[in-house]
């Protein structure tokens, strides 16, 4: 009797979670979901997502038209790679020096509940002038990270908040917007420079 | 005797293997306020005969201090798990770097502050303890050097 009571309790449970989890799918991984490798990022005219910068400007895909961009997705709360991948960014901008002057650095956060406006102006503050900060509503960052088949996935900690899984690739496209070719996390760091020349040398070809 | 220990900041020699434990290289990144999980790094080097298994952290500057991996998978996406107990072979030694296995510093008390240095203790399988000051460098710091 007591056993039967248990069980019933416990499909309870087990449906109320399935929901949750069904809905968490729905709002944060539907959209984000992990791609299939091999799927690359769309040109950056073929994107289409409304965001604003840390500096409150509206900004979308076609504000990166025109320079060579470099754009990385993370989030504030990142206690290890997010700033690990903002500093090297800041070294690599060093190495480049003027030739840095010419690109779009974007640090797009996938978790604007907590990375307002604010919050994203504060922290790139502590990183290369270059870097700027872009967030949004939730439904334009899942826009955003699906034209650059980038995923993302919020995921509970021990101490009761959250944390989020995320691509830490780096993404290069040239002046015209075209994916030129990306960095991944555990490439030896000095490779990227000369990957970043590669997009400023395009769009030094692709100058008129 | 704990408050002993923590002060002198080495291990007492009744226990197998701790305290031949030696942390070089510790370093941190200050944080903005105490809202954020802060993070420390080090190499933790075993000089003794007997393998040592390291079993967690304390610190009086965050009630959840723990060791977490940060692992990125083929579609480059990362993510970070608690890492659990971490054994150290005798000669051995583990790197807590960035990127990889890190002193994850959750629920901080007092916001870290660039210029100043926390102790956090590693605590081991065979009661030992072994505590080291940890600096801390700037947000943008990139390794103990910088």
């Amino acid at each position: 009797m007591q056993r039967r009571h248990v069980v019933q309790y416990g499909a309870a449970g087990v449906g109320a979670v399935a929901l949750m989890l069904g809905v968490g799918w729905w709002r944060v991984d539907g959209p984000g979901a992990p791609k299939p490798a091999g799927q690359r990022p769309l040109p950056l005219s073929a994107m289409d997502f409304r965001l604003t910068d840390h500096e409150g400007n509206e900004v979308g895909p076609e504000t990166l038209i025109g320079r060579p961009t470099m754009v990385f997705f993370g989030f504030t709360y990142c206690p290890d790679v997010c700033p690990t991948t903002l500093s090297d960014i800041s070294g690599w901008l060093e190495d480049l020096g003027n030739e840095a002057a010419q690109m779009n650095v974007v640090f797009i956060t996938v978790d604007p509940a907590r990375d307002t406006v604010e919050a994203m102006a504060e922290y790139v503050g502590y990183f290369h002038p270059a870097i700027r900060g872009w967030t949004g509503p939730a439904n334009q960052i899942a826009r955003a990270a699906e034209g650059f088949r980038a995923s993302y996935e919020r995921v509970p900690t021990e101490g009761g908040d959250y944390t989020m899984n995320h691509t830490a690739s780096v993404f290069l496209f040239d002046a015209k917007g075209e994916l030129v070719t990306m960095i991944d996390y555990h490439e030896p760091r000095e490779f990227a420079v000369p990957k970043i020349r590669r997009a400023l040398t395009e769009y030094v070809e692709g100058a008129t | 005797m704990s408050l002993l220990l923590l002060l002198s900041g080495t291990s007492t020699p009744v226990f197998a293997g701790s305290e031949d434990v030696v942390v070089e290289n510790a370093w941190s990144r200050a944080s903005i306020g105490v809202n954020r999980p802060g993070a420390a790094y080090m190499t933790v080097r075993n000089t003794g005969e007997d393998t040592v298994t390291l079993t967690g952290l304390t610190t009086p500057l965050a009630m959840m201090p723990e060791i977490h991996e940060t692992k990125t998978n083929a579609e480059g996406v990362s993510s970070m798990a608690p890492a659990g107990e971490i054994t150290i072979e005798p000669g051995q030694s583990v790197a807590l770097k960035p990127g990889g296995l890190h002193a994850m510093l959750m629920k901080l008390q007092n916001p870290m502050i660039e210029g100043e240095t926390f102790p956090l203790t590693l605590t081991f399988s065979d009661g030992g303890e072994v505590t080291v000051e940890v600096p801390i460098l700037g947000i943008a710091a990139r390794g103990p050097e910088s």
